[in-house]
């Protein structure tokens, strides 16, 4: 019988070492759920991520922002498609990563249950929003698990125009009216704070992060990837010429470093467990596509079995 | 309810390339197969040919077999033009 | 200016625009992800289609009017635009009936195109073909999936075949534009589209094994502007930006 220990030893060694791990290599059990946690999570954060966008795919006010919002949300779609993907090659199937989402037992990420109320959102998702998944997906490119790591470079290479569309949209109303102006700084305000808690909770609080540094799932940890970017946004926000919303934002000589301040961590929580403005919007948009797709799927099933059991027929009498 | 079949779709992205693993996606059938990874994998022009294969017809090596199947290539060194010494001054060999 | 030649672009365009504004409403509601991403796919061609024909209107125009204000400022009388395109999108049989009794009209209509005396439309029909083709593939195969599925998908996509019938015909009625554009040898002949897609429709619903409904009382009115309720409420959301904040940037 093989040592479980040994084998322990020897998958960490080749973590260590820089060996991504392949599918049908042995790994540790904690391993294998971990990653089926994150990678359903992170698929599940892009499939309801494509609905406060997509609110606003029919009022895009020029048809040229149209097609730019529409191909980014259809890139989000393609992007959770691929991490389901890499999600199955751990023997999971993505119908049963939807019923987790469904039920409520799997998580995505909290800032998709703000409501996007002005054009203005858009141009603040593409920016903070997109801007600081980026720094969390750059980061898994060189995640330890091969298919993971694989989809997360297709991912960062097709959303490095995310943000650009997002920020576009945003310089073009900081150069417009008063009206349009005041639109952007109002989406900043309520943009900003949400995009900061989705690095996580603090390293401190954070229960998984140094198992999953250990196996290298994880690079950095939530603190350090969240003053990443705070230290790259505050310069873009200047070229915006708005104000983030937090008076205790300023460099720090000695850090070299900027020091923001205290997240509100009660409201982060809050929204996790549920409560956030619009949970139980995004969950019934997604329970109901899945529930009115269903008999298409079924259609679709009966016709390819029809056609099957066709074929064997007509190569019999032949 | 039955779900779709999980298909792995391979690419050629150029003519004179080898069609190339990108991953998988859920289809009826093998022409929607296709159709959907026409969508979701060429949306940017990364192929002009798409290989479907329904993921159950996929047998693979096994890890635990790797020393057996691939170290022994290891030291067939032979098998390298550079094993062979030959003067520096031969040309167009 | 050459008005016919303006009126016919519009009348492509708003096809299009309507269109693709429809589909995409479907963009992160899709039955599944796999079609979720293939309705936007259809939805940006059709879009695309319509930034080309709106910047080649504008230009025919002379007048300093970009894309935008002809697809945003218009009111909805002046949107040429069949009634078929405009009609709700329903499930995604009705979306996939309408699409497919579309699609069998693009088509030929295109490829027809292709040989206007106008070199800018031939090229954008050649361009836009490529594109069609490819829808009316897609919706004839999933027309025959949901016709040739389950009892259920029969029953749907039927129904959403006979409440879509009566807006077909006003595809080969010819307009003033349709007759004055064809005289003038820019316009495309509706007469040969109609059989092509009497064809087409014809041999799809065989194999699906749908009834193909019979022609009765036909819906028309969108060439001349005259509209269905629901493009009020396609153009309210649309033009919402635009109106509520006149002639800035976005």
């Amino acid at each position: 019988m093989v040592d479980i220990t040994s084998l322990e030893k020897k998958f960490q060694e080749r973590i260590d070492s820089e060996i991504k791990i392949e599918p049908k290599d042995w790994m540790p059990d904690a391993y294998r759920k971990t990653l089926i946690r994150q990678i359903s999570q992170h698929a599940h954060s892009e499939i309801v991520g494509m609905l406060p966008e997509g609110n606003w795919i029919t009022r895009a006010p020029s048809l040229r922002r149209k097609v730019a919002l529409l191909a980014k949300i259809q890139d989000e779609a393609g992007h959770g498609l691929y991490l389901y993907s890499a999600c199955e090659t751990l023997g999971v199937e993505r119908e049963d990563l939807i019923d987790q989402l469904h039920s409520g037992k799997a998580k995505y990420s909290s800032i998709f249950n703000y409501p996007s109320t002005t054009w203005a959102d858009i141009g603040a998702i593409g920016w903070l929003v997109d801007g600081a998944a980026i720094m969390n997906q750059v980061m898994l490119c060189r995640t330890s698990y091969g298919p993971y790591s694989r989809a997360m470079v297709r991912i960062c290479k097709e959303e490095s125009f995310h943000q650009r569309q997002g920020y576009e949209i945003l310089l073009t109303l900081s150069r417009g009216s008063e009206e349009q102006k005041a639109m952007l700084q109002d989406a900043v305000n309520r943009w900003w704070w949400p995009s900061l808690m989705m690095f996580g909770p603090n390293d401190k609080d954070s229960t998984h992060s140094a198992q999953s540094m250990k196996w290298k799932i994880k690079r950095k940890s939530n603190d350090e990837l969240r003053q990443q970017f705070v230290d790259i946004t505050v310069g873009q926000a200047k070229v915006l010429g708005i104000t983030l919303p937090d008076p205790d934002l300023k460099w720090n000589e000695e850090r070299g470093h900027y020091d923001f301040g205290e997240i509100d961590w009660e409201e982060f929580w809050n929204v996790v467990k549920g409560n956030g403005p619009c949970n139980r919007e995004r969950m019934a948009a997604r329970k109901k596509a899945a529930a009115e797709g269903q008999w298409v799927k079924d259609a679709a099933i009966a016709y390819a079995e029809k056609q099957r059991k066709r074929k064997t027929e007509t190569s019999r009498v032949a | 309810m039955k779900n779709w079949p999980l298909w792995e779709i391979f690419i050629r992205s150029k003519q004179g390339l080898h069609h190339k693993h990108v991953g998988s996606l859920h289809a009826a059938d093998e022409k929607m197969a296709i159709e959907n990874a026409r969508d979701v994998y060429t949306r940017r022009n990364e192929g002009i040919s798409i290989w479907v294969v329904e993921s159950k017809y996929i047998h693979a090596s096994s890890p635990d077999e790797s020393d057996s199947l691939f170290d022994p290539a290891n030291d067939k060194v032979y098998r390298h033009p550079t094993f062979y010494n030959l003067p520096d001054e031969l040309e167009h060999i | 200016m050459n008005q016919t030649l303006l009126n016919y672009i519009l009348q492509i365009a708003d096809n299009s625009l309507i269109l693709g504004s429809r589909i995409s409403e479907w963009c992160g509601h899709g039955p599944v992800l796999e079609q979720d991403i293939a309705l936007t796919n259809i939805a940006l061609d059709l879009i695309g289609q319509a930034r080309s024909l709106f910047q080649y209107a504008a230009e025919v125009e002379g007048q300093g009017r970009t894309e935008d204000d002809l697809a945003y400022l218009r009111i909805a009388r002046e949107y040429r635009n069949v009634l078929l395109v405009e009609q709700p999108n329903g499930h995604f049989g009705t979306t996939i009936a309408r699409q497919f009794l579309f699609d069998a009209y693009h088509y030929p209509f295109y490829k027809a195109l292709m040989n206007s005396k106008d070199e800018t439309l031939a090229a954008i029909a050649e361009k836009s073909l490529k594109e069609v083709t490819y829808h009316l593939r897609f919706s004839s195969e999933w027309m025959i999936r949901l016709g040739d599925g389950t009892d259920e998908s029969h029953e749907k996509v039927q129904n959403a075949l006979y409440d879509l019938w009566p807006y077909t015909s006003e595809l080969f009625v010819p307009s003033e534009t349709d007759n004055s554009a064809l005289e003038m040898g820019i316009g495309v002949d509706l007469s040969e589209v109609k059989n092509f897609w009497n064809e087409k429709v014809d041999e799809i619903l065989k194999i699906a094994t749908l009834e193909k409904p019979q022609d009765g009382w036909m819906q028309s009115g969108g060439k001349q502007g005259k509209h269905s309720e629901h493009l009020g409420f396609i153009l309210a959301e649309m033009q919402y930006l635009q109106r509520t904040y006149p002639g800035q940037e976005w």
